[in-house]
């Protein structure tokens, strides 16, 4: 493995960023927008702002993210670069570290300015400290990512590349104890939970903003899936084709 | 001649449909090869199956004396791909430097590359707006990287104005001279007084071989399009 590959992958895919300051402006605009929306429509019950608007600095950057991504490398995979860089002395899991690299670097600064808003103008109050939620933020953005790279290898257009979100990050959502405590589900319901990721980012996100603390497991947890899946993706891109 | 490329036998069923029956031929070192046939008769497939992308269904491909698709080939083949694959979103100059960093090699020689290829005025311009005859340029520069010994170019030429394209071909002949290989696939004929040496292909099948005489002689017809009617009704 290269040190010098898998940054001149971030490199590069930053780059393709910088060309595309719409996308980086709705990267950062589009949590605070809606981060906002929550603040007013809980305006009568802080309480529940506290939770939700919780909650929701962890799942924005895992949405964004996973849909920049599939959408990402789903074009490297229709436009030939894929193809062309896997004749080229790149091996696949640099190309994935590559991307990690890139996007954990994009999320960091997501995660710091969303969080900072969120903390000053808007007032959410967290009783754990914000470099562990910036923390879980960037960690629930690599997961975000390497879900979009792991199911962007079953689409064949972007079209159904996008499909995946509502197919594969909403029930995880429903099910990871945001909208209904998870033990108030049905047995099976909460059995399958404890295998999604996602409640365990949810998990973490409220940890630390009551200060329970104990948050180290749900961490190790969510690396442990981002490992897992990360491999998965570099296995599921293909050199030769049948 | 050594050669650089040795296909025997060669067979390739993509999702049931065969596109390259049985096929076998040499392609000898320092000159340019070109391969020749309408659209559809599997140059690209063959190409892809060259550079290692391809799965085959039987038959052995050898490349510079090591098996297709070989990873101690990975940096001595220079591979330009029919439709550009180039970041769109990236510079002229930032593609090139990628690919250079990704092959590992000096950055100096990637302004060289970009004059070569005559995009030196375009360096800082999105690889999106570039014309189409520019985007295959580019990503020629890409395939040039890193001094390859064996060139496989898809189309290079196709889209070109007439000034440029003999520019490049004169290009592909300073890289035979060098001691290069080339391959190059096209399917306007008028390019094949260009090759060194011709295969003619049609359905995955080869036709003939030879050099742009010989073919001649052999059918005794003056222009390559009336060759290849020829060798196709004696077929």
């Amino acid at each position: 493995m290269s040190i010098r590959r898998i940054w001149a992958t971030a490199l590069r895919i930053l780059q393709q960023l910088r060309h595309d300051p719409r996308s980086i402006a709705l990267m950062i605009m589009a949590p605070i927008f809606l981060m906002t929306i929550l603040k007013y429509v809980y305006q009568g019950q802080p309480q529940s702002f506290q939770s939700i608007a919780g909650s929701a600095l962890g799942v924005f950057p895992l949405l964004i993210m996973f849909l920049i991504t599939s959408v990402a490398t789903l074009r490297e995979r229709t436009s030939g670069t894929l193809e062309r860089l896997l004749i080229l002395p790149l091996t696949k899991l640099e190309f994935i570290l590559g991307y990690a690299k890139a996007f954990g670097w994009a999320a960091l600064v997501q995660a710091v300015i969303v969080t900072s808003f969120a903390i000053g103008p808007l007032g959410l109050q967290i009783a754990g400290s914000q470099l562990s939620l910036i923390a879980i933020a960037v960690l629930d953005a690599l997961l975000g990512m390497a879900l979009g790279l792991f199911v962007s290898s079953f689409a064949k257009t972007e079209f159904q590349a996008v499909q995946f979100m509502p197919a594969i990050l909403l029930p995880q959502l429903l099910l990871s104890g945001l909208l209904a405590p998870r033990a108030s589900m049905p047995r099976l319901l909460e059995i399958i939970s404890n295998f999604l990721p996602l409640t365990y980012a949810i998990d973490a996100t409220r940890k630390i903003i009551s200060g329970t603390g104990g948050f180290a497991t749900d961490f190790a947890i969510i690396a442990i899936f981002l490992i897992a899946l990360l491999g998965a993706g570099a296995l599921s891109l293909k050199r030769r084709i049948k | 001649m050594p050669s650089s490329i040795c296909v025997t036998k060669l067979r390739i069923v993509r999702s049931g449909k065969v596109i390259v029956p049985e096929l076998s031929f040499e392609i000898e070192k320092g000159r340019i090869t070109g391969i020749l046939g309408p659209s559809g008769s599997g140059k690209t497939t063959i190409f892809r199956s060259l550079v290692g992308v391809q799965e085959i269904t039987s038959g052995e491909i050898l490349v510079l004396d090591l098996i297709a698709g070989s990873k101690l080939l990975r940096n001595r083949i220079g591979y330009l791909t029919q439709s550009a694959s180039i970041y769109p979103d990236l510079t002229c100059l930032e593609n090139l430097k990628y690919f250079a960093k990704v092959l590992g090699t000096s950055q100096i020689s990637v302004e060289e590359i970009l004059d070569l290829v005559d995009l030196g005025k375009n360096r800082n311009q999105l690889a999106a707006s570039l014309s189409g005859g520019e985007r295959t340029r580019l990503a020629l520069a890409t395939a040039l990287l890193g001094k390859p010994d064996l060139l496989v170019l898809d189309e290079p030429t196709v889209g070109l104005d007439p000034l440029l394209r003999i520019e490049l071909w004169g290009l592909f002949h300073r890289l035979a001279d060098e001691g290069k290989t080339l391959l190059i696939s096209s399917h306007v004929m008028d390019e094949a007084d260009r090759c060194d040496s011709l295969l003619l292909l049609r359905d995955g099948a080869l036709l003939a071989q030879g050099t742009p005489s010989e073919l001649k002689a052999r059918t005794g017809k003056e222009e390559m399009e009336e060759v290849f009617i020829s060798l196709v009704a004696d077929q």
